[in-house]
């Protein structure tokens, strides 16, 4: 049994892996290999697939699959600025808070905790509301939202190391607090950090496309995959793929980071309880 | 009197046809107390263990017999074996602390332990149970002390607690886990005092797994002496330590610092090899001075070396049983010989220095001054203060008042407030060597680190002392390629030591930095320091082990609740102790010459 467990957990993280990069590659080379222009309208609307269009015409008569190839890397490239903006501020300001300890900590815990008692989607959705739908607010909205859980995990993740014997040493040795933080601590809490990556990645997933799909994320007449769905709902029963496609893609994207983070997660975790 | 316990062949592996432990074979009579005694890796608490069927995880039983009374407790299935365990074979653990509930009185965990095992008796019957075995255990029985929590008692209270829990019951054998390591010297004697006595007074028969052949030589009848899980040598107890057959025991008693012994302890050079290494002859041939061909061509079996019968069974599992092995024994009229070295000038000088942990006080005033070459321990209990002190010393942010003198110079109290060259000079070694050193950094990279902080220089330079460190600490070059985890206890704390080094130190503090290692690399880092010291560092080594000191202080500084209680030259203050707290100190450490009471 021990020796088929890790097997199973490294197939779940492989799969995941699979997924995630099979997504990513249709999102970054789509554009590219699109037969149409996404905002061209080359067919009759809600038309079924044919040769030239292999799942079929949308609302307006582009063609679902060039659009399809078109709409991902909004998402991709969103989702993925957004985690990772918020792990790399969220772990500068858990790092120094779990180091330091005392009021800094307590202030910056504080706040956190208040941040994460707001709805994420909610709090997109309102600075969205008052301040516009410009990708890059968008990203950095959803990357505060995040905030608070980085903070929270970076913080405690620390504070059990900075109490470790080499941190201590490397104090009383005076090195610099950027090296201490950046060069003795980072690398040793580096593991449940990434993970959390994952986990946030297929998060954002669900709030970029959901705010497309309430008409808050990219603009018409953009492709993008949430906004598809919304576009072609009221046409569900005529032309079910304009909606089930991107819905699907948008699945597979999230499970595949999450699969991804997970897998990581347990193998890390089985590689510690060997040690 | 009768057998107890008996162990056949007992043999654990851990699959792939490595075994862990093997060829085990000892029995034990009832009131009888025998010793396993062992370094780590040596297969004693996994033979300890497997006496109540249990095994870590990945390891088996692969086969054997444990028999108390003509049960075979490795046989007995899931069910039966909760009422053998506690009933009749029983286990106090290694540490108190985390053995018991904290959301459980103590009154309550021993009324579970009944009300599990004996259903039948009602509350009364039980109190009064309960209330013998606090006698029994030196406890108070009243109800105030029932309803306390574990952590409102002391180390040495806790431990009792489980003497206890595992004495209710009356079982025929109890198997104990180094269950003094935790508590400090004082509270040791006395618990092994209680183990004794009860084991006589309800003739159970113990199984005391240790570390410290000093410690068993207060308490054991019977010592066995395991190396890379197989007996080296199983004796009565004053066999073992008058006239050691097999090298191993000899060089592990040559091996412990003693109180009343002033000489380097001698290491046994070389590392224990690991259960998958082992190879066709003796486990221990490669690190034997009398080892042969025959020794690395064929295991040693386990014979009778003393036929009679007359003092106990002694057995040896070695090819050269007349080896006529001797031990070092004390010199009395060495020991007013010492010279005072405290006429240099001092490189560190305290002065009137107090500490507290927000309003708890924990130094008062306590002064001190260490010169050029020369070693001074810090010796006091856990909670005395003396890793505070040495630590305010190294500069850790502690709140401080007093001043501190380093070279002629006035010393900030933290680190952060000291010049880089007054810094470098103070060198910390921490207690625990497998958390001194950054995992994620190789040997290296953390040597490189330290010299590249405090002396800008080029990358050959750098290279050039990292080597150069290393050869100091008796390493080889490839260890600064490597990562921590791939090296030994002693090894890691050689490198934190290279790290020091490599600073130019003229101060070296040591916290405890022997107490996580076998004696044998223990002797080992000792011969190291004094080779340093004897190069001019001076050294302040903090100890709570009195034998430590005597091998290697030239003078010590006794603390207790913050107060300096005595200091003065070793010799003349273990000698001749003046307070009342040094002689109890003193006579509660365990010598291996000290006299024994029965």
């Amino acid at each position: 049994m021990s020796l088929l467990k890790p097997r199973f957990l490294t197939s779940q993280a492989g799969l995941g892996l699979v997924i995630s990069l099979s997504i990513l590659a249709l999102a970054l080379l789509g554009p590219w290999l699109a037969p149409h222009s996404p905002v061209a309208l080359v067919g009759p609307r809600y038309g079924a697939p044919d040769a030239s269009a292999l799942l079929g015409y949308d609302y307006l008569g582009h063609d679902v699959w060039s659009r399809l190839l078109a709409g991902g890397f909004s998402l991709v490239w969103m989702a993925a600025a957004a985690s990772l903006i918020a792990l790399a501020v969220g772990t500068l300001i858990g790092m120094t808070a779990g180091f330091f300890r005392g009021r800094f900590d307590q202030a910056t815990l504080w706040w956190a905790d208040v941040f994460l008692a707001f709805p994420n989607l909610i709090l997109v959705l309102l600075v969205v509301a008052m301040l516009g739908r410009e990708p890059w607010l968008i990203v950095l909205i959803v990357a505060v939202a995040f905030l608070p859980g980085v903070i929270r995990l970076s913080r405690s993740v620390t504070l059990g190391i900075a109490q470790l014997e080499y941190i201590e040493a490397s104090t009383m040795m005076g090195y610099s607090l950027p090296r201490i933080l950046l060069r003795e601590i980072l690398p040793n809490i580096a593991t449940p950090l990434l993970i959390h990556l994952g986990t946030m990645m297929s998060w954002a997933v669900g709030i970029l496309a959901g705010l497309s799909f309430l008409g808050y994320g990219v603009e018409p007449p953009a492709a993008d995959w949430g906004l598809m769905v919304n576009e072609n709902r009221a046409g569900l029963q005529i032309q079910p793929y304009a909606v089930l496609a991107p819905a699907v893609l948008v699945a597979l994207f999230a499970l595949g980071t999450n699969l991804l983070a997970e897998g990581l997660g347990r193998a890390n975790a089985g590689i510690k309880e060997k040690a | 009197m009768s057998t107890a316990l008996t162990v056949r062949d007992l043999r654990i592996g851990i699959g792939q046809g490595i075994n862990l432990v093997a060829d085990i074979n000892f029995s034990v009579r009832a009131g009888e107390v025998l010793a396993l005694v062992g370094e780590s890796g040596s297969g004693k608490t996994t033979i300890a263990m497997a006496l109540l069927a249990h095994t870590r995880a990945g390891a088996v039983i692969e086969s054997g017999a444990v028999l108390t009374d003509g049960l075979d407790i490795l046989s007995l299935s899931e069910a039966e074996l909760r009422h053998v365990r506690g009933n009749i074979i029983s286990l106090v653990a290694q540490n108190p602390a985390m053995a018991l509930n904290p959301l459980r009185t103590i009154g309550q965990h021993l009324h579970d332990v009944l009300k599990a095992h004996q259903p039948e008796l009602d509350v009364d019957s039980r109190s009064a149970r309960i209330a013998e075995v606090m006698q029994d255990t030196g406890l108070p029985g009243d109800a105030a002390f029932l309803k306390r929590f574990p952590h409102q008692l002391s180390g040495g209270q806790q431990q009792r607690i489980l003497l206890g829990l595992a004495f209710v019951l009356r079982p025929r054998v109890i198997v104990l886990d180094e269950p003094t390591t935790a508590l400090d010297v004082s509270s040791q004697a006395r618990i092994l005092v209680t183990i004794r006595t009860l084991c006589q007074r309800y003739g159970t028969a113990a199984v005391y797994v240790s570390h410290d052949l000093a410690v068993v030589r207060q308490l054991a009848d019977h010592v066995m002496v395991l190396y890379a899980g197989r007996i080296a040598e199983i004796a009565p107890r004053a066999s073992l330590f008058a006239l050691p057959r097999h090298p191993y025991s000899h060089g592990l008693l040559e091996a412990i610092p003693d109180i009343a012994l002033r000489r380097a302890p001698s290491p046994i050079p070389g590392q224990a090899v690991g259960p998958a290494q082992r190879g066709a002859g003796c486990a221990f041939a490669p690190r034997c001075r009398h080892a042969d061909g025959i020794c690395q061509a064929q295991a040693p079996r386990l014979r009778d070396v003393a036929p009679d019968h007359q003092a106990g069974v002694h057995q040896l599992a070695c090819h050269h049983t007349a080896l006529g092995l001797t031990l070092s024994q004390p010199q009395p009229s060495l020991a007013t010989q010492q010279r005072d070295q405290s006429s240099l000038p001092p490189v560190l000088y305290l002065h009137e220095v107090s500490a507290h942990y927000g309003k708890q006080p924990v130094l008062h005033g306590v002064s001190l001054s260490v010169s050029m070459g020369e070693c001074l321990a810090i010796v006091g209990q856990s909670g005395s203060g003396k890793t505070t002190l040495a630590k305010i010393m190294a500069g850790l942010d502690i709140a401080a008042s007093g001043r501190i003198n380093f070279n002629g110079h006035e010393l900030p109290m933290r680190a952060a407030d000291r010049a880089p060259a007054q810094r470098h000079k103070i060198q910390y070694i921490f207690q625990n060597p497998y958390q001194a050193l950054n995992p994620r950094h190789t040997v290296g990279e953390t040597l490189a680190t330290a010299a590249r902080h405090f002396f800008k220089q080029d990358a050959g330079d750098i290279a050039q002392q990292v080597n150069a460190a290393l050869h100091k600490v008796a390493l080889p070059a490839r260890v600064a390629t490597q990562y921590p985890r791939e090296l030994s206890g002693g090894e890691l704390q050689r490198i934190a030591i290279a790290r020091a080094l490599i600073c130019q130190p003229s101060l070296l503090i040591c916290d405890e930095i022997t107490s996580a290692l076998d004696v044998s690399v223990q002797a080992n880092i000792l011969e190291l320091l004094q080779s340093l010291q004897q190069q001019g560092l001076a050294i302040i080594f903090v100890t709570h082990n009195l034998g430590v000191v005597r091998a290697i202080a030239d003078r010590v500084l006794v603390l207790n609740h913050g107060i300096t209680v005595e200091s003065g030259l070793v010799d003349a203050l273990l000698d001749q102790p003046v307070q009342e707290y040094t002689k109890q100190l003193i006579a509660d450490s365990p010598s291996l010459f000290s006299d024994l009471a029965a």
